[in-house]
C-alpha cells in the first residue's frame, strides 16, 4: 500500500488518533494513542507491519519535547511506514516490546541516550553507558562532566595556542 | 676480565656477558602481547600478527590472559567505560610489563578529542605508556616499528640494579 492508502486505512479503523506531519510521509501519534495504533499496525492483516526496523530518538530543542521515530516494514506486503511519537515533560511512551521483540534494545538505547521513558518495558536500564552515568548525552542541553570516576573527560587545552 | 678466566673459556663455545644484558635480551625478544583490541586498530594488529608481517619472528605472540603477557597493545578507542577495565587488566599483568599505545584514539582521543563525552583523551591518563604509535589506524609496519622501539628501550634497562 502507498502512504495515502495506509493513512486512509488507519483513519477508518481509529479515527482522529493520529495525524500527518506536514510535508513528510510520517504519522504523528500521541503517547496516549500509541498502544492502540501500534496494535493496529501490527495485527491488521491489510497492514501487517511485522518488522520493526529501527527506533530513533530525537530532541526538538525546546528542552521539553522529545520523540521516538519508529520505522516499520511489512515483509509480506512490502510496504513501509514511519511513525513518530512525541512526548513532553517526561511523559512515558508505552513500550512496544510486546509487539516487536526488536524494540527491547532500541528502547533501552533511546532511554540511555535521550532519556525517554518507556512504560511497560521489561528491563529499562542503560545499555551503552555505565549505569552510574549522569545525564543523557544526546540531548541538546547536555553538558559533559569534568570528571568521570576520577578520569578527566574534556581535553586539557591549557597549554595550547 | 682476568686472563685465567678467559683462558678457561677460550676453547669452548661460551660467551661471557653481563647478566643484565642476558635478561634484557631474553625479555626484549619474547614480548608476548596481550591479545585484546578495542576498535579498528585491532584489525591492523591482527594483520601485523598474520603471516605477511608476522610478529612472531620477533618473538611476540598473542596471549589471551593478562597473567601471561608482557606487553599490552592498547589498540583502539578507550571509552571511559572501558578505561577502568584497561587499568584493571594492566594491574593484573605481571612485571615486567610494558604498554604500547596504538593509534590516535589511544594516544590522544583521536577524532573524539574535542566533542567525545565518552572517550578517554589518551590512555596515558590511566596506564603508563612506553611507546606511542601514531596513525589512524597505523599500518602494520608502524606497529612493527613501535615494537622494535620497545625492544630498544628494554635493552637499555638494568634489571639487576636499581633504576638510575
Amino acid at each position: 500500500m502507498t502512504f495515502a492508502d495506509i493513512i486512509k486505512f488507519v483513519e477508518t479503523k481509529a479515527a482522529g488518533k493520529s495525524s500527518i506531519i506536514e510535508g513528510k510521509e510520517v504519522i504523528l501519534v500521541s503517547p496516549n494513542n500509541w498502544v492502540e495504533i501500534s496494535t493496529l499496525l501490527k495485527n491488521e492483516s491489510k497492514l501487517d507491519f511485522d518488522y520493526l526496523m529501527c527506533i530513533s530518538s530525537y530532541d526538538k530543542g525546546d528542552n521539553k519535547t522529545y520523540g521516538a521515530a519508529y520505522n516499520l516494514f511489512s515483509t509480506t506486503i512490502n510496504h513501509y511506514l514511519e511513525v513518530r511519537v512525541e512526548t513532553e515533560d517526561g511523559t512515558a511512551i508505552p513500550s512496544v516490546t510486546g509487539l516487536w521483540q526488536a524494540a527491547d534494545w532500541h528502547e533501552r538505547e533511546a532511554f540511555d541516550m535521550m532519556g525517554l521513558q518507556f512504560e511497560g518495558h521489561p528491563n529499562l536500564k542503560r545499555i551503552l553507558l555505565s549505569e552510574d552515568w549522569d545525564g543523557y548525552p544526546l540531548r541538546k542541553d547536555y553538558k559533559e562532566p569534568d570528571y568521570y570516576r576520577g578520569m578527566p573527560v574534556p581535553k586539557d587545552k591549557t597549554y595550547w595556542d | 676480565m682476568d686472563a685465567t678466566l678467559l683462558e678457561k673459556f677460550d676453547k669452548d663455545n661460551i660467551v661471557v656477558e653481563k647478566l643484565d644484558d642476558l635478561i634484557n635480551w631474553s625479555r626484549a625478544n619474547s614480548q608476548w602481547y596481550f591479545q585484546f583490541g578495542l576498535a579498528c586498530c585491532a584489525i591492523e594488529m591482527m594483520a601485523t600478527a598474520a603471516p605477511r608481517h608476522d610478529l612472531e619472528r620477533f618473538g611476540a605472540m598473542p596471549r589471551a590472559s593478562p597473567r601471561q603477557s608482557d606487553v599490552m597493545i592498547v589498540a583502539g578507542t578507550v571509552t571511559l567505560k572501558m578505561a577502568e577495565r584497561v587499568k584493571r587488566l594492566f594491574e593484573q599483568m605481571s612485571d615486567p610489563k610494558y604498554v604500547i599505545s596504538m593509534g590516535s584514539c589511544s594516544n590522544s582521543g583521536g577524532p573524539y578529542w574535542q566533542y567525545g563525552y565518552h572517550v578517554l583523551k589518551g590512555v596515558d591518563l590511566v596506564v603508563p605508556v612506553d611507546v606511542y604509535v601514531p596513525g589512524c589506524p597505523p599500518r602494520p609496519e608502524a606497529l612493527l616499528q613501535g615494537l622494535l622501539e620497545l625492544q630498544k628501550k628494554i635493552k637499555t634497562e638494568t634489571p639487576l640494579r636499581k633504576k638510575a
